[in-house]
C-alpha cells in the first residue's frame, strides 16, 4: 500500500468559501480520502504545518500573521497552490489598496456612526495589518493558481485528481472562472 | 473565384479589402481578439489577435485585424507560441487595472474575462498595479467605473462613428493613458450621452454600466456561462455568405 499524499490547507485573508467549495466535492471526498490525509487544516484543527506534498492556500496576504503562515506553508509544502480569487489576485480585500490604511481604520473604527466608537484596536496580540493586500505570488513562489470565487468543486476535483495521477493539471474553459 | 491564404495550414478564401481576421471569422475560423468589433474600423491596439504571417517578406508578427488578407499569405495563429503571447497580453491587462471579477456586474458577459478563461489564463502573474481610479456616478442612467478600462477605444469609436457625439476619448500617454469624457467638468452627467447610444452598449468590460440593471441575469445564464468566447465570436461574425458586405446575412450560419 502506497503512502498517502499529505495535504495542508489554510485560509489567510479569505472567507473560507474556497474550503466550502472543497467540501462541495461531496461524496468524492471519500475517494479523495483514500489517497490523501490532511495535515494543518481547519478540517483537522492541527495548528502548524509539517512536511507536506500539497499546500492549498486560500485568501490573500493582509497582515503579518498571513505572511508568517504563508512562509510556513512554502517551507513545508512541495507544491503550493493559490486557491481562489483572493489568493490569486488579492481579491475583494485588495479593494482597499488604493486607499491609505490609516484612513480605512479611521473610517471603520472612529468615524462610522453605526459602530461602537471603541477606537482603532491596538491589542498587542493582534497581527499588524499590512499597508497593502497582496496576492500570494508577490510574497512566495506559487506552483499552481486556481482562480474563482470560489473555484468550483469540479475545478478543485479536476486539479486534485490530475495532480494525484501525476498529470499536469489542465482545465476546460468552463472550469476556469474568475467569479 | 476568390483568392485564398493559408491559416494554420488550411485555405481560407477572402474578398478584396478584408483583413485576415475578418476573412478567418467569416470562414468560421476563430482568431482570439479583444479590441476588434465587426461593426467598427479595426483599431489594432490590443494586439491579442496577433498572428505570425509569412507573405514573401519573411516571418512577421502582425495584428490580424489590420493585416490585409493577401493571396498566398501563410498565417500561423493557433500555435502554442501565439497563444502564450496572447495569454501574456491578457495577464498584463488584468494586472494593470482593478479587475475584481467577483464583485463586477459585467462578470459572465465580459470579453476580457471570457478571453482569459478560453486561453487558460490562471493568474495575472505580474505584480498588480492596484491603480486609484475613482468612479464617475454623476449621470442618472450610467455609471463609469474606470478601474476596468482596457483602453480598447470601442466606446470612443462608437460615440464618434455611430452616435456622432464624441462623448469619449483617451487622454495621456503610456501608463498615464486614460479614458475621459467630453465635458468641461469631466463628468459624464455634463455630456449628451443617452440611453440608446451605441457607445453605452459596446464596452467589452465593466466600465460603462447602465444603472439599476446590474446582476439581473443569474449566474449560469450569462453570455459566456454556456459557451466559450471562441464559439460566441463565430456566432457574431458575418459568415462567408456575407463576404460581399451583406449585413442581413449576419447571425445566419
Amino acid at each position: 500500500m502506497s503512502q498517502k499524499i499529505r495535504v495542508a490547507t489554510t485560509s489567510l485573508a479569505g472567507c473560507f468559501g474556497c474550503h466550502m467549495s472543497l467540501l462541495d466535492i461531496d461524496e468524492r471526498l471519500f475517494t479523495l480520502l483514500e489517497h490523501v490525509e490532511f495535515d494543518r487544516s481547519p478540517l483537522t484543527d492541527i495548528k502548524h504545518c509539517g512536511p507536506c506534498d500539497i499546500g492549498l492556500v486560500e485568501g490573500g496576504i493582509c497582515n503579518a500573521e498571513n505572511v508568517h503562515v504563508l512562509r510556513e506553508f512554502r517551507k513545508n509544502c512541495k507544491i503550493l497552490v493559490a486557491v481562489g480569487a483572493c489568493a490569486v489576485t488579492g481579491g475583494l480585500p485588495a479593494q482597499r489598496n488604493h486607499l491609505s490604511l490609516a484612513d480605512c481604520l479611521q473610517e471603520v473604527y472612529v468615524t462610522e456612526v453605526s459602530l461602537e466608537h471603541g477606537g482603532i484596536p491596538n491589542d498587542p496580540e493582534l497581527p499588524l495589518p499590512l499597508d497593502k493586500v497582496h496576492p500570494l505570488h508577490e510574497v512566495v513562489k506559487v506552483d499552481y493558481f486556481l482562480p474563482g470565487c470560489p473555484p468550483s468543486a469540479d475545478t478543485l476535483w479536476k486539479f486534485l485528481t490530475d495532480l494525484l495521477a501525476g498529470r499536469t493539471p489542465s482545465f476546460a474553459p468552463e472550469l476556469i472562472r474568475y467569479d | 473565384m476568390t483568392d485564398t491564404f493559408q491559416l494554420d495550414g488550411e485555405d481560407v478564401s477572402f474578398a478584396p479589402g478584408q483583413s485576415v481576421l475578418q476573412a478567418a471569422l467569416a470562414a468560421g475560423r476563430y482568431i482570439p481578439h479583444l479590441c476588434y468589433h465587426p461593426e467598427f474600423k479595426p483599431h489594432g491596439s490590443c494586439k491579442v489577435c496577433t498572428v505570425k504571417a509569412n507573405g514573401g517578406f519573411g516571418n512577421r508578427y502582425a495584428a490580424s485585424c489590420t493585416l490585409p488578407a493577401q493571396a498566398g499569405l501563410n498565417v500561423e495563429s493557433e500555435t502554442e507560441e501565439m497563444n502564450e503571447l496572447r495569454r501574456t497580453l491578457v495577464q498584463m491587462l488584468f494586472a494593470e487595472g482593478n479587475h475584481f471579477c467577483p464583485s463586477c456586474e459585467k462578470s459572465g458577459n465580459c470579453t476580457l474575462q471570457a478571453l482569459g478563461s478560453d486561453l487558460g489564463v490562471m493568474t495575472a502573474g505580474f505584480r498588480h498595479f492596484y491603480p486609484d481610479r475613482p468612479v464617475d456616478a454623476s449621470h442618472p442612467e450610467f455609471l463609469l467605473d474606470f478601474n476596468r478600462c482596457i483602453l480598447c477605444e470601442l466606446c470612443v469609436r462608437a460615440s464618434c462613428e455611430v452616435d456622432n457625439k464624441c462623448v469619449f476619448a483617451l487622454s495621456g500617454r503610456g501608463l498615464d493613458k486614460h479614458l475621459i469624457v467630453n465635458a468641461a467638468s469631466g463628468k459624464l452627467a455634463d455630456t449628451d450621452v443617452a440611453l440608446g447610444d451605441k457607445a453605452v452598449d459596446v464596452c467589452p468590460v465593466g466600465v460603462i454600466l447602465k444603472k439599476r440593471v446590474g446582476f439581473a441575469v443569474p449566474i449560469g445564464q450569462r453570455r459566456y456561462d454556456q459557451r466559450p468566447i471562441s464559439a460566441q465570436a463565430l456566432d457574431d461574425a458575418p459568415r462567408q455568405a456575407a463576404v460581399g458586405g451583406c449585413a442581413a446575412c449576419e447571425g445566419t450560419s
